[in-house]
């Protein structure tokens, strides 16, 4: 086995699925909101939502097209890289995965189309149908990946027959104990991501005087959708860590970076964990409050990395600090929506620059948090993949040297580092041009991707789509 | 439990995705290539514009591809996709500069040079990947225990850079028909031209791989030319050259849709061929399909949802190329 090989395999594979995530954590919720909008434009008949879900339609699909595309690389990566964890779990995972093939990447394929370019040729229903049909796919996709990804943080309904997972039961493989909780979380924070990057959008076309209209509507909505959302979000992220500590309570440790076994325990808001000398350094703790926190009782116990052999701990640091800026996040948007319901009450919520430009100064942070989340998430699962049962060192294709994986992740990097500032710069272009400038489509497209040379097409005769 | 085993079954749908693959993102792929041939912006916004609408759902059947595999034969998805480890890596990376080039070239017009050539290089460089890999599956993987053996690089051989370029020219003889049906005037007759030129690099490359692979195997030279094998399976080259004639008839005459029937009968008769070398071998040389296999429970479960969905999923993917019939013209777009 190729030390480097395995931890360059490992870089590689959280490259290029930090990337990926990064779209689905925008377009599952834009899909929905696009959904929503043209519900709202059906039902009221008012332009003003048709204006807002084109604008934002002509983003998503941006978006969308980058999803696709390092979407295509992530299945090959567990052939090319995680060969045994292929070979050892194929059997419960696999069709997992497939399923999220059929219901889903046809279904978003195939309805993209009508969605972009259908609206001249299909009644508005269709289209509405369409919108909702876009969605759905979205939201199967995150069902069916965050099931096998629970599988492999909480495995269940398998059995073992020499050294491979079998399946016994598919509803427990399905529905395996962090699943509910994993799915809920992180949908919502999907959604809450979209939502502060539609407020930060909004706040922006609002101080820049552009599309006055559209982005009150956009920023009044949204901010109604987050006052329900953040808490809810935050609720469920306790729910989802009181689950961890029943589950993975090597991972929680970490988390909290507990090294003792203890009984009424602090929190630490801030520590250096040194996991040679099994300590933390600089801490600076709040009596009682992790008890209170993790067990929900003053005098709660959770394990602590002592309790687990050396070979069995996660890396502490990481999780640790990933895991506060996710909360740290969160709280900073809580504060931001309890602002905005005073600003209500006051009248003031269009007109208070400070709040306008908080709003675009968080707009990116929800990205920051789904990164944060599963780095927690994903790092506090090592030393294994499959939590308690295969290690990440016995996963790897044996047939890697380490000076292959660095070639191919040098590769990803150079490539990705060249499409996402494009798709960022095509989109921010997008945005500057804002909603009131977008004219009612003229072409009639029906289906697919969108059929360039229309756009040239109208480009050429001074109009934009 | 094993009386009614699901292996047939699923070596059928996994085939038949396969070749569906091949076919679909087969032309695609082709007219990405030829693209970089067209003489001005014009006659490449009608090229691009002949696949943009349907290319997404073509490339969704090579993941829906790689993930029946890891499904339904998980041992052969194991020791493949690692023993390919740079051509996969390579297809990727042209696959992602081809997908976003659909997008990017007209949103972003100061770079459309970049991204155009990105569409027609990622077609080409994707093609010969493909190739490629077919050429190192044919020759076989060093296998141990369960695990590809070999070095990441044995796929390289004299054989797989044949098949890798056969692919190019195959995908461009799919493309030049798919553009012969979809374009007319100027453009058609560039597309037949181009055909023609793709179609003799196939048959040269069909005629070299089919005497090298026996040469390289006994057991497929004893597949094909052992008594009576050679009189049951003598209508395939005979078919091919058939096919190859009425092919080439086509590209010289008016017809609009035979040259792209001509190169599927074409590529049907290789997959065939490829088929009858191989079988039943799905790791060739050390595991056959059954072996390979993954568990009853696990083929069930997925075969349950697939034999609903798949139709539906046809019925969708038709459904959009119908909306899409007929020629493309510049003045009306799509
Ligand atoms: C906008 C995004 C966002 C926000 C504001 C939060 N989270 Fe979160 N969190 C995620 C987005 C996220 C995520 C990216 O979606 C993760 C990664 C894996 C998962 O299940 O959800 C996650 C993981 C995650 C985990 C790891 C569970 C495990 O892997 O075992 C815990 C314990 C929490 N969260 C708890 C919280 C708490 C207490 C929050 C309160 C402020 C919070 N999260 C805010
Ligand atoms: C190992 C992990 C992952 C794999 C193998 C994977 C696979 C893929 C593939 C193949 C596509 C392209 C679909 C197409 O061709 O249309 C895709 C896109 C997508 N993936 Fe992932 N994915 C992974 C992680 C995730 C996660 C964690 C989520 C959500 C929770 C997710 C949600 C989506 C969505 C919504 C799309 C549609 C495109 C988009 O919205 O950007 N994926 N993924
Ligand atoms: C079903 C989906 C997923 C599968 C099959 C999967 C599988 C894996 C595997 C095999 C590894 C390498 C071993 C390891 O170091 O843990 C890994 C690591 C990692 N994954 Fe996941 N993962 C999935 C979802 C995600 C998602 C959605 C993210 C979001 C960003 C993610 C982030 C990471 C990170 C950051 C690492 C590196 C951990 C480290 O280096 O210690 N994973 N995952």
């Amino acid at each position: 086995m190729d030390e480097t090989a395995v931890l360059l395999s490992r870089l590689q594979f959280a490259w290029v699925i930090g990337w990926h995530i990064l779209m689905p954590a925008f377009t599952v919720g834009m899909a929905s909101y696009i959904a929503i909008l043209e519900g709202l434009h059906v039902v009221t008949g008012r332009d003003v939502y048709l204006r807002i879900s084109m604008f934002w339609i002509r983003i998503f699909s941006v978006a969308f097209g980058v999803g696709v595309v390092t979407g295509v690389v992530m299945p090959f990566q567990i052939g090319t890289n995680w060969s045994r964890y292929a070979d050892a779990a194929g059997n419960v995972v696999g069709p997992l995965f497939a399923y999220e093939g059929l219901t889903a990447f046809f279904l978003e394929a195939a309805f993209l189309g009508v969605l972009l370019f259908g609206r001249k040729l299909v009644p508005p229903w269709a289209h509405f149908v369409a919108a909702l049909m876009v969605a759905s796919g979205t939201l199967f996709s995150s069902f069916w990946i965050l099931a096998a990804n629970s599988w492999m943080q909480t495995p269940a309904g398998y059995e073992v027959i020499d050294g491979r997972f079998f399946p016994k039961d598919w509803i427990d493989v399905i529905f395996n104990p962090s699943f509910p909780f994993r799915l809920a979380h992180t949908v919502t924070g999907f959604y809450v991501n979209t939502g502060f990057v539609v407020l930060g959008i909004a706040g922006w076309l609002i101080s820049n005087k552009r599309s006055v209209e559209e982005a009150r509507v956009m920023l009044s909505m949204t901010l109604w959708l987050l006052t329900f959302l953040v808490p809810l979000q935050i609720f469920l992220g306790d729910q989802h860590g009181l689950n961890t500590a029943e589950h993975q309570p090597a991972k929680l440790a970490a988390i909290e970076a507990r090294w003792n076994t203890e009984r009424s325990f602090p929190l630490a808001l801030f520590a250096i964990p040194d996991p040679a000398n099994e300590t933390n350094r600089y801490a600076i703790e709040v009596p009682y409050l992790g008890s209170l926190i993790l067990t929900h009782s003053l005098d709660g116990e959770i394990k602590g990395l002592k309790a687990f052999e050396p070979d069995d701990r996660p890396p502490v640091a990481i999780p640790f600090f990933a895991f506060r800026i996710m909360v740290g996040i969160g709280f900073l948007m809580l504060a931001l929506v309890a602002t905005s319901l005073w600003l209500r009450y006051r009248r003031r919520l269009f007109d208070s620059p400070w709040f306008l430009r908080g709003s675009m100064a968080m707009s990116p942070l929800g990205f920051v948090a789904v990164l944060a989340g599963w780095v927690t998430t994903e790092v506090g699962r090592q030393p294994w993949t499959v939590y308690g049962l295969l290690r990440t060192v016995d996963s790897v294709a044996p047939s890697l040297k380490g000076g292959d994986v660095l070639g191919s992740l040098l590769a990803y990097m150079a490539v990705y580092l060249i499409i996402y500032p494009s798709a960022v710069l095509i989109a921010a272009r997008l945005v500057r041009n804002g909603p009131a400038t977008v004219p009612v489509p003229v072409a009639p497209i029906e289906s697919g991707r969108p059929s360039a040379p229309v756009h040239v097409e109208l480009l050429q005769q001074g109009k934009s789509l | 439990m094993n009386t009614l085993s699901l292996v047939p079954v699923w070596t059928l749908i996994l085939g038949a995705g396969i070749f569906f693959y091949v076919l679909l993102d087969g032309f695609d792929l082709g007219v990405g290539m030829l693209y970089g041939f067209m003489p001005n912006t014009k006659s490449r916004n009608i090229v691009m514009n002949a696949i943009a609408p349907i290319w997404d759902g073509n490339e969704t059947w090579l993941v829906l591809g790689g993930l029946a595999l890891l499904a339904a034969f998980p041992l052969a998805f194991a020791i493949i996709i690692p023993a390919l480890y740079f051509p996969i890596l390579v297809m990727l990376l042209a696959l992602v500069f081809r997908g976003v080039a659909f997008e990017f070239r007209f949103r972003d017009a100061e770079h459309k040079t970049f991204w155009d050539r990105g569409f027609s290089y990622g077609s080409t460089i994707a093609t010969l990947a493909q190739g490629i890999m077919l050429g190192a599956f044919i020759q076989g993987f060093k296998v141990e225990s369960r695990v590809f053996a070999g070095s990441v690089f044995d796929f390289l051989t004299p054989f797989s850079i044949l098949t890798g370029i056969a692919l190019v020219f195959g995908y461009g003889l799919l493309g030049a028909g798919w553009l012969v049906l979809k374009t007319e005037g100027e453009i058609q007759d560039r597309a037949r031209r181009y055909g023609r030129v793709c179609l003799g690099g196939v048959l040269i490359a069909i005629l070299l791989v089919s005497i090298w692979t026996p040469l390289m195997s006994d057991a497929i030279s004893k597949r094909w030319f052992s008594w009576p094998n050679i009189l049951v399976l003598s209508p395939v080259p005979v078919a091919t050259v058939l096919v190859a004639g009425i092919t080439w008839r086509t590209l010289n005459g008016a017809s609009q849709s035979g040259t792209f029937i001509g190169a599927i009968g074409l590529f049907a008769l290789s997959y065939s061929g490829i088929a009858i070398s191989l079988w039943p071998m799905i790791v060739p040389h050390h595991y056959t399909l059954d072996q390979a296999a993954s568990s009853p429970s696990t083929q069930a479960f997925l075969l349950v949802g697939t034999l609903f969905l798949l139709p539906i999923i046809l019925v969708y993917s038709g459904w959009s190329y119908w909306v899409f019939r007929g020629k493309v013209r510049p003045d009306v777009g799509y």
